[in-house]
């Protein structure tokens, strides 16, 4: 190799290869941004927009038929935009909980030993996870509720809520005191079930005397926070919804494209969520339920002392991706026209303005701040996990 | 008999449990048969034809072309059969593992097919030309899923392959990338390829609306295609990577040769998945006007001839939609399974 020319082993220097590699990579990327960045600033003078981010404070003139935050169309566009983001919160949450009470019970029924219980639950995951979430959403909307009752002829329960074509009408407090109260005792509450069940742990790992922590966390996060809350229901007055005329007056109207939303978002999650439940629980060996049970613990205390804990940090992180997936998904009401980020910022108030790059741009760091969010929880716990295994 | 009634009747418990479930199945399906079938009307030409109260099936059959061509002029839709029928019979080929220089066929599959199927749809050089905004119904799907597909899956072993690199700056970007794609909604990719890449391009040169979207798509499946290989890539022992290093060979070669194949497979379940959810999200396109199966149904609710057809039009789309999907897992599921009993595992 003596002859080899002397920039032939130059480049093959590994090194120096590398560092050509990168470079290349770089001015290529360079390159690329650079020419779209420059055909948009030509295109955007020459169809006369101007650039940045001062319309954020122009009144916006645009209706929202459903915001929690008080929103009118005279406020400005940052308004606006708050609307939709309180929207996405309300939609994701409420989805949020719904999806993991589905999914939780059917991944559980999925492992029954009942082979009719577990089919029917297999027939529900395979269901929901090979249809498109947007036709559950259209589905919904257009199929179910559109198919409602007029509000004359409205579903109610207890007579209080009320169900048809219009959305759900549910009563509001009139002041409150009460109910604020009742949140503070119910704080209070997981509070002292928290410190018991510290006193109690610690107790057992000492004197070995057990204490049915579980019984009195019942009572104690079960019981009485609905004892109070019932209480501060009856001692508040109510804003009950009443049939006016053709449609309910009164209360909280909870909006069709609300109630289609909710209900896709959260049985479609569901369905994933009840996979990853299972597959957790499939992860807990079967030698550790054996040797449970060889110890003498009972069917109830094996789930809670030896499945769940081993079941919940293989449960978590793709249970965690699930939840920022229907966040994401909640992005779909764009398409009933739910009032949430897309909808109302990317949708009407791109319209309104014509500031597409400067809207978009904004729309994805808000989702972008959420994911980096959640992933660098997942992270945390990951590793939190990883130092606790042995 | 036995184990009949250890896993249906073995406690007082389950028999109770059992007859439960047997009283919503029988709840459930019973309406839905007697609506799908035995009360449903198959002939006729018209919304007159539909006198019993099961579903109309006359609206489907009116309405088929539309649900499979879109607005593809019909004495053209021969095209579209012919592009799908040369689909099928590739994908049959190349499944067939006797074939006779099946590499070079599959990488001829993968590109010359491609332009070949977009001549056919599109037309031009000879053959009358039909715009894509014309496109529609599963016809659309197709396109937005195969196009798509198509960029996505090298793009995203590309961005696996950078992930793992040695070179913090390819790594870098690889991640951004990923990481980018993967945070945010696939709504919010498809209104912002929209309405940023007539922006980003030089004046005069259109992007094709149809095409927008399918970049828009491909750019986010290639994230999570990504991922889905770089778990194929992390479950390959070092020691492969290692091993062919020592036998000399170059970074290309070693992952042409020895990595990708072996890892590939391994991912091969996750790519599926990846692809079932690029399936699915197809579906979004509506929100830029481009009406593909669950469009072309859904606009087809507003046929003033047609009023009240919203089930009968979500049924048959959504049917669709499953058995696809449903297909397509199963498969992934049986390869996996065959895989394992090769590997005697």
């Amino acid at each position: 190799m003596a002859s080899e020319p002397a920039l032939l082993s130059f480049l093959r220097d590994r090194k120096v290869r590398d560092i050509l590699w990168q470079a290349a990579a770089t001015i290529a990327m360079v390159a690329v941004v650079w020419f779209f960045v420059q055909n948009a600033s030509e295109n955007m003078v020459k169809a006369g927009i101007a650039s940045g981010f001062r319309f954020l404070t122009r009144d916006s003139g645009i209706e929202v038929p459903f915001n929690l935050t008080g929103y009118k169309p005279s406020d400005n566009i940052l308004a606006l935009l708050w609307a939709g983001v309180v929207n996405t919160m309300l939609v994701s949450v409420a989805s949020i909980a719904l999806a993991t009470i589905i999914g939780f019970a059917v991944g559980l029924l999925r492992l029954s030993r009942n082979w009719l219980l577990s089919t029917l639950a297999g027939f529900y995951i395979e269901f929901v996870r090979n249809i498109p979430l947007l036709f559950f959403v259209l589905f919904w909307y257009f199929g179910v509720l559109a198919a409602l009752p007029t509000p004359r002829e409205s579903a109610d329960f207890l007579g209080v809520i009320f169900l048809n074509r219009r959305g759900l009408s549910i009563p509001t407090p009139n002041e409150l005191g009460g109910l604020r109260i009742a949140l503070m005792v119910i704080v209070a509450l997981i509070v002292a079930q928290y410190g018991l069940s510290r006193w109690a742990a610690a107790r057992q790992a000492r004197t070995g005397r057990d204490f049915p922590v579980w019984p009195m966390g019942f009572v104690l996060c079960g019981v009485l926070p609905i004892v109070a809350l019932v209480a501060a229901g009856m001692a508040t007055s109510w804003d009950v919804p009443t049939l006016r005329g053709f449609n309910y007056r009164g209360g909280f109207v909870l909006v069709p494209e609300f109630v289609a939303l909710f209900a896709a978002l959260s049985t479609y999650t569901a369905g994933f969520i009840a996979e990853v439940v299972r597959g957790g629980v499939l992860s807990v060996r079967q030698g550790q339920i054996d040797a449970a049970r060889a110890l003498g613990l009972t069917q109830g205390r094996i789930l809670r002392l030896v499945v769940i804990p081993q079941a919940m940090p293989v449960i978590i992180p793709p249970i965690t991706s699930q939840y920022l997936n229907l966040i994401k998904n909640s992005s779909f009401g764009a398409a009933i026209a739910y009032p949430e980020i897309v909808a109302v910022f990317m949708g009407s108030a791109l319209v309104s303005t014509g500031q597409s790059i400067e809207i978009i741009a904004i729309t994805l760091a808000i989702y972008l701040t959420l994911s980096i969010a959640v992933s660098l929880f997942m992270n945390w716990y990951n590793a939190r996990h990883r130092l606790v295994t042995r | 008999m036995s184990r009949l009634k250890e896993r249906l009747f073995a406690t007082p418990l389950d028999t109770v449990i059992t007859l439960v479930c047997l009283a919503v199945i029988v709840r459930l399906c019973v309406p839905l048969v007697e609506w799908v079938l035995i009360n449903a009307t198959w002939n006729g030409t018209s919304r007159e034809a539909c006198k019993s109260d099961g579903a109309c099936w006359v609206f489907i059959r009116a309405r088929f072309g539309q649900f499979m061509y879109g607005q593809y002029p019909v004495p053209l839709r021969w095209r579209v059969d012919f592009a799908g029928a040369l689909m099928v019979l590739t994908a049959g080929l190349l499944s067939w593992r006797g074939l006779p220089s099946r590499r070079w066929f599959a990488l001829a599959s993968v590109t010359i097919l491609p332009l070949v199927g977009l001549w056919l749809l599109h037309g031009g050089l000879g053959i009358p030309v039909v715009e894509s905004r014309e496109w529609g119904g599963l016809m659309l799907t197709m396109v937005l899923t195969v196009y798509a597909g198509l960029i996505a899956v090298p793009l995203g072993i590309l961005l696996a392959m950078g992930r793992r690199s040695r070179l913090p700056l390819i790594r870098f970007a690889s991640v951004v990338f990923i990481e980018f794609w993967r945070g945010v909604p696939i709504i919010t990719v498809i209104f912002l390829a929209s309405l940023l890449l007539p922006l980003i391009m030089p004046a005069g040169f259109d992007v094709d609306k149809l095409a927008r979207a399918i970049l828009g798509l491909a750019f986010v499946v290639a994230a999570y295609m990504a991922e889905a290989v770089r778990g194929g890539l992390q479950a390959l022992p070092e020691g492969q990577a290692e091993a062919a290093q020592a036998l000399g060979l170059g970074y290309w070669r070693i992952q042409r040769m020895i990595v990708l194949p072996q890892a590939l497979r391994i991912a091969l379940p996750a790519m599926t998945n990846e692809f079932i959810s690029l399936f699915k999200s197809t579906t979004l396109v509506l929100i830029v006007s481009l009406f593909d199966l669950l469009g072309i149904a859904q606009a087809a609710l507003a046929d003033p001839n047609w009023v009240g057809m919203n089930m009968e039009a979500y049924v048959f789309a959504g049917a669709i939609y499953w058995f696809a999907c449903f297909g397509m897992s199963q498969w992934s599921r049986l390869r996996e399974k065959r895989l394992q009993v090769a590997h005697g595992r």
